[in-house]
């Protein structure tokens, strides 16, 4: 196990680099981080020749990506070059975003992995009951669904919601504008008040989609596992519903859905960023429409660095739960 | 039954030998295109999206204004040749929805039917040759895929030029490599049957084994997954050209019509449900058109969906 580790993490340091360069290649030839102020009146050839020395730009790609990567190990990001986000250094800029979208994706992950397994769960042991279709003809549906579009709609609800409470004279609960600029209150009810109400609405509309696959997927192994010879020995050996289920089919169903879950989680950052979009918080998605489209060439090595590792780190984790949860699989 | 009656006269015995061999013998495409015909979702959900491919190209003809037509008021509310309304240039929301439907169409498709293409290629060549070549593009695949695609299109959509080609071609490449997965798994079990070592012993090239013998025998596989990347391909496309990095003007996205008009979501709330409902209906028919396509390749396989 050990030893496996160490040569899967071994593996992934070469993927990581070649990756990191590539991205570094199609983010160099992207644009021009100086095209702002070529255009800017009043700063002269002079200074934007000065400028780019400084940013290293007249030496050739290959001697750049180095000057990165050695900066990027020792901790020194770089600063955005961006106008109007000049000098924020990229460390600060991306570490911050990405404990804004962790916290709003791994709670949304996982509260949607419990649910999609107890659904896809009973969807298999009442398999063609009505339940099954409803949750069948549900998952169909989130699958179908622009996650922009569930965002949009789900923030709308939040907000008529708001007005109701409104005129009942209620404090608005559900916050639909970003985290809270005062932090959560003091006193534990408060705190609790409005954490709920700041990651309800985002978690929600997170939270579809990957609902649909994981009870898709957890009612596809749950099937299987049903219909395997030792879920009947168990069976016939005389043991209780529950226990064969729980026990011996559900326990191996489990695997496939718990690798999916660490797998996912590119896909998961690439929905964040609509969300946050949508609810206006300043994770990883924001940093990076902004730094598209103000064309920042550091910002963005940092921010593909950043989600690159998690990406891997996360493989690696689908990896080792596949070994602890089946022990047929022996790794190594 | 014309064999039957011209066989009549021979004598009893031979008309019920007769008769055992009457079926037509169908040929594989024949049986597999008689299952899909028998799935009743399939078949709907196909009538709907050739309606809405057709509808998208052919109504706009009939319409009073024209998409481009900027002369009506802002935000008209829905009536008086405007059956959706305008938006807020003016223009006729119902004819921005058909031209927007035709874009994300041609955008899902190209990006399908380019990233199969690449995809299959990769993955049939890598499972057949094995070896160095295979775990080099494997690795390439391993590459593409920890980066997070929305990233990468919307930094070379936003690099390039942000038209619908160029936003379909973007999609494409970083669309294969789930396809180049499956067809090598394929690919590496099919070359170690008796027909391809009979070929390659009769001395087929690699690109003759390949074409002739591996990619036939898995085309049901490769529409599935094409069929299933068209869908993906239009959610993907519409979040791109929500978040302002896909799709810009003059060409239009359901995606684009989404951002232009989700802040009206309360006031007018069919400027928004329009483009949304779209984007669902077409994915939508396009999953159970794969669904249906997967049960007419595949007969043993039980009718789950994963």
């Amino acid at each position: 196990m050990f030893q496996y580790l160490i040569r899967r993490l071994l593996i992934s340091i070469p993927i990581l680099l070649i990756g990191s360069f590539l991205v570094f290649i199609l983010v160099a030839s992207a644009g021009d981080p100086l095209a702002g102020l070529r255009t800017k009146p009043g700063v002269t050839a002079q200074q934007i020749h000065s400028l780019s020395v400084q940013l290293g730009l007249d030496h050739s790609i290959l001697v750049r990506y180095w000057d990165w990567l050695t900066s990027f190990l020792r901790g020194d990001w770089g600063t955005s070059v961006a106008l109007g986000e000049a000098q924020s250094p990229v460390f600060t800029t991306v570490s911050s975003a990405l404990w804004v979208t962790m916290r709003l994706v791994i709670g949304a992950e996982l509260i949607a992995l419990v649910l999609g397994i107890g659904v896809g769960v009973f969807s298999a042991v009442r398999q063609y009951s009505i339940f099954d279709y409803l949750m069948t003809s549900v998952a169909f549906l989130m699958f179908s669904m622009p996650i922009a579009c569930v965002a949009v709609v789900v923030k709308n609800y939040g907000i008529q919601f708001n007005d109701l409470l409104q005129s009942l004279h209620l404090k608005r609960w559900l916050t639909t504008a970003g985290p809270p600029p005062g932090g959560f209150g003091s006193n534990l009810g408060q705190v609790i008040v409005s954490y709920s109400g700041t990651f309800l609405l985002p978690t929600i509309s997170l939270m579809t989609i990957s609902f649909a696959a994981y009870s898709r997927f957890q009612r596809a192994s749950m099937l299987e596992t049903l219909n395997a010879d030792y879920v009947r020995t168990a069976r016939a050996k005389g043991l209780s519903q529950s226990r064969v289920i729980f026990r011996h089919a559900m326990r191996n169903a489990l695997i496939p859905v718990s690798t999916l879950f660490a797998l996912n989680i590119g896909a998961i950052i690439g929905g964040a960023i609509i969300t946050e979009r949508v609810f206006g918080w300043n994770g990883m998605g924001t940093v990076l429409v902004k730094a598209v489209s103000n064309y920042d060439p550091p910002t963005l090595m940092g921010w593909f660095a950043v989600t690159a590792t998690v990406v891997v780190v996360f493989n690696l984790i689908s990896d080792l739960l596949y070994g602890l949860l089946d022990p047929r699989i022996r790794l190594g | 039954m014309a064999n039957a009656t011209q066989t009549a006269g021979d004598g009893g015995g031979a008309v019920a030998v007769r008769h055992e061999f009457d079926a037509k013998a169908r040929s594989q495409t024949s049986i597999i295109l008689g299952r899909f015909v028998r799935h009743r979702l399939a078949m709907v959900s196909l009538a709907v999206l050739v309606l809405l491919a057709v509808a998208s190209f052919v109504v706009p003809m009939f319409l009073k204004f024209s998409y481009a037509d900027t002369r009506a008021g802002s935000y008209l509310r829905p009536g008086g040749g405007h059956l959706l309304g305008t938006d807020q240039l003016g223009r006729d929301a119902f004819a921005q929805l058909l031209r927007g439907t035709q874009f994300s169409l041609a955008i899902a498709f190209t990006v399908a039917i380019s990233s199969t293409i690449v995809g299959v290629l990769i993955g049939a060549v890598a499972g057949y040759l094995k070896g160095l070549v295979d775990s080099s593009l494997m690795r390439l695949v391993d590459l593409f895929l920890i980066v997070p695609q929305i990233a990468l299109t919307a930094l070379l959509v936003h690099a390039f030029a942000p038209s619908w080609y160029i936003v379909a071609a973007v999609l494409a490449l970083f669309n294969w490599m789930q396809i180049a997965r499956i067809t090598r798994g394929e690919a590496l079990s099919l070359s170690a049957r008796e027909f391809v070592e009979a070929s390659r012993a009769s001395g087929g090239g690699t690109w003759h084994i390949v074409f002739k013998h591996l990619i036939p025998n898995m085309i049901g596989t490769i529409t599935v997954n094409a069929t299933l990347s068209v869908s993906t391909a239009v959610l993907t496309e519409a979040a791109l050209s929500f978040i302002g990095l896909g799709v810009q003007l003059p060409d239009t996205s359901l995606g684009l019509i989404v951002q232009d008009n989700y802040t009206q979501v309360l006031l007018r709330p069919w400027l928004f449900w329009g483009p949304f409902l779209a984007i669902v209906a077409i994915s939508m028919t396009i999953s159970f058109i794969g669904d249906g396509l997967r049960d007419a390749f595949d007969p043993r396989q039980t009718k789950v969906r994963a």
